[in-house]
């Protein structure tokens, strides 16, 4: 049998996430982000990081607010149903944190890039745009067949994609459901993945459904078990997106005194799942579990 | 029936769809305006969603977002980014919605930047997929407040282009089709000149002057020889906007999400 990568979170992100590194996360958008090993960064200080993610949806801002990131390389940073948030603007204005402006569509061009171990993808979008001068990975080029301007999108090469989902075998073998985002372009372009999961299940479970698995698992570094970890953002079979959650942050994070509360309470003051579910409570659990459970069929794939 | 702007607002950008289009629906308001026009006018289009996801029926309950778990129950599809910005760019796409912070006479956006990138005086969020919706749609719709800071001769930065400079200038910085069809403001609707490609108010929202739109502009704005006034939603728009929006988030009196 091969060795097992299951690690308590903690160690998952201290030995794979050395200061400096360049990790992708929250790829698949608005669902399943990966608050929880985000908040590790958190606790670990870890320092001079480089962020990588279309529609970050607050964990960015939360990890900035630390002190723990020099770059941002990301389509939209803010609070999806609220708009702008503080500590990216704090940081971005203040000037301390550099900026490279992707659009989703050049993001996930430029991961499929990494991903196809080719130097750049070509596109169509953003020409004519401010977009090249804030990010110098956007270059224009000649079509060599048609002779069209083309977007040139250089590859990027993560060190990590931290990718939260609904189930891994203790091998790193995952499923995911629901939209997908960039995941699996990520995980084929980052040089390590570290999965977070809802649950960890038999390996049977996993193999018995290959093409609802992300990437291959003999690419994973860790797995880390990590009930309740994409909340509050939604994780698709297991709860809904705690809207309440994304309100709140607006206003913990309006000022560095608030967002330093902010911190103690929903970060320092937690060491596991365990901690962090008890903070959340029962009640509010029960309100954000999946209420209409709509299971597919199985499928057959005998021989 | 009484209505709240917002309200106006999205019933507007609902009538910009047309039956059996290919929809790619942005953050916000356009959500219910995807919604509303599924269950009034448009009972065929299909829309497509940045996260990866098609569907061309209503979500069975009410979303403040399009990644909410009812957005995803029984999707036409769930895919990668990728696959729908592809949709996206093969020219597949017949209509997007995007919103903006600044946008200038020839309907570039600016959700970036205030102030510039040498001297910023606001971070904003930044594209998302706004850059894209609004570079490879056949046309896009934008959704915003009418104000004066908004409303600037030239942005500060250009996120999503619009016309550029004008006439032709998407075609020689090679966009490949398309362009803003209108803009939705808090004021009245405008839309661009086919030859000169600059903004022009064509309706009113009701009670809304002329003088009003002057005011929030930043340029002499052009006016349509024909104003029109931009209709109110009916008691079944309503209903149905009340439906898909219960607590009122995006289309209260007051709402968060302008």
């Amino acid at each position: 049998m091969p060795e097992s990568k299951l690690l308590p979170l903690p160690e998952a992100i201290e030995r794979f996430i050395p200061d400096g590194s360049a990790i992708a996360l929250g790829l698949a958008q608005e669902t399943l982000i990966p608050f929880a090993a985000g908040h590790e960064l958190i606790r670990q200080k870890k320092q001079r990081l480089t962020l990588i993610g279309p529609i970050s949806d607050i964990l960015f801002d939360q990890i900035i607010g630390a002190g723990c990131v020099r770059k941002i390389s990301a389509a939209w940073v803010g609070n999806v149903i609220t708009g702008s948030s503080y500590n990216f603007r704090r940081a971005v204005e203040g000037g301390s944190l550099e900026m490279e402006d992707h659009s989703n569509l050049t993001l996930a061009m430029a991961l499929r890039a990494g991903a196809m171990g080719v130097p750049f993808m070509p596109a169509r979008s953003a020409l004519g745009s401010d977009l090249f001068k804030t990010n110098s990975s956007l270059k224009t080029m000649t079509c060599p067949f048609s002779g069209e301007t083309l977007t040139a999108v250089a590859a990027l090469r993560p060190d990590v994609s931290i990718v939260h989902l609904q189930r891994a075998d203790e091998y790193g073998n995952a499923h995911a459901w629901g939209n997908l985002g960039l995941i699996r372009d990520a995980c084929l372009a980052s040089r390590r993945i570290i999965i977070t999961a809802e649950e960890i299940v038999d390996p049977d479970i996993i193999s018995r459904d290959p093409n609802r698995v992300v990437t291959p698992g003999y690419r994973v570094s860790a797995v880390a078990h990590a009930p309740w970890g994409g909340h509050p953002s939604p994780a698709p079979g297991y709860y809904n997106r705690d809207h309440q959650g994304f309100l709140d942050y607006r206003n913990e994070s309006k000022t560095p005194r608030a967002y330093d509360d902010w911190q103690k309470r929903w970060v320092q003051s937690i060491q596991n799942w365990r901690d962090y579910t008890k903070l959340l409570g029962a009640q509010r659990m029960a309100e954000l579990a999946i209420k209409h459970h709509d299971y597919s069929e199985p499928v057959d794939y005998g021989y | 029936m009484s209505y709240t702007l917002p309200e106006l607002m999205v019933t507007a950008a609902a009538r910009e769809i047309a039956d059996g289009e290919v929809v790619f629906v942005g953050m916000r308001l356009p959500l219910l305006g995807f919604l509303l026009a599924k269950s009034t006018h448009a009972p065929e289009a299909v829309g497509i969603y940045e996260l990866g996801i098609v569907r061309d029926t209503l979500a069975p309950a009410p979303i403040l977002t399009m990644g909410d778990l009812p957005n995803l129950y029984r999707a036409r599809w769930l895919a990668d980014t990728a696959d729908t910005m592809g949709l996206l760019q093969q020219g597949q796409v017949d209509v997007s919605f995007i919103g903006g912070a600044q946008i200038d006479r020839f309907g570039n956006l600016n959700t970036s930047y205030i102030g510039g990138v040498e001297k910023i005086a606001t971070r904003l969020p930044g594209s998302g997929g706004a850059c894209d919706l609004a570079s490879l749609a056949q046309r896009h719709i934008i959704i915003m407040n009418h104000e004066r800071r908004r409303f600037v001769p030239q942005v500060d930065y250009m996120t999503s282009p619009g016309f550029g400079d004008g006439a032709g200038w998407r075609r020689e910085v090679g966009l490949p089709r398309g362009g803003p069809a209108a803009v939705i403001t808090t004021l009245g609707i405008l839309r661009f000149d086919a030859q000169s490609r600059e903004m022009m108010l064509v309706s009113l929202h009701p009670g809304v002057r002329v003088d009003d739109v002057l005011n929030h502009t930043g340029w002499p704005l052009e006016i349509a020889d024909e104003l029109a006034q931009t209709p109110q939603p009916t008691e079944e728009e309503l209903g149905m906007l009340r439906r898909f929006d219960p607590q009122g988030y995006w289309t209260g009196a007051k709402p968060s999400g302008l």
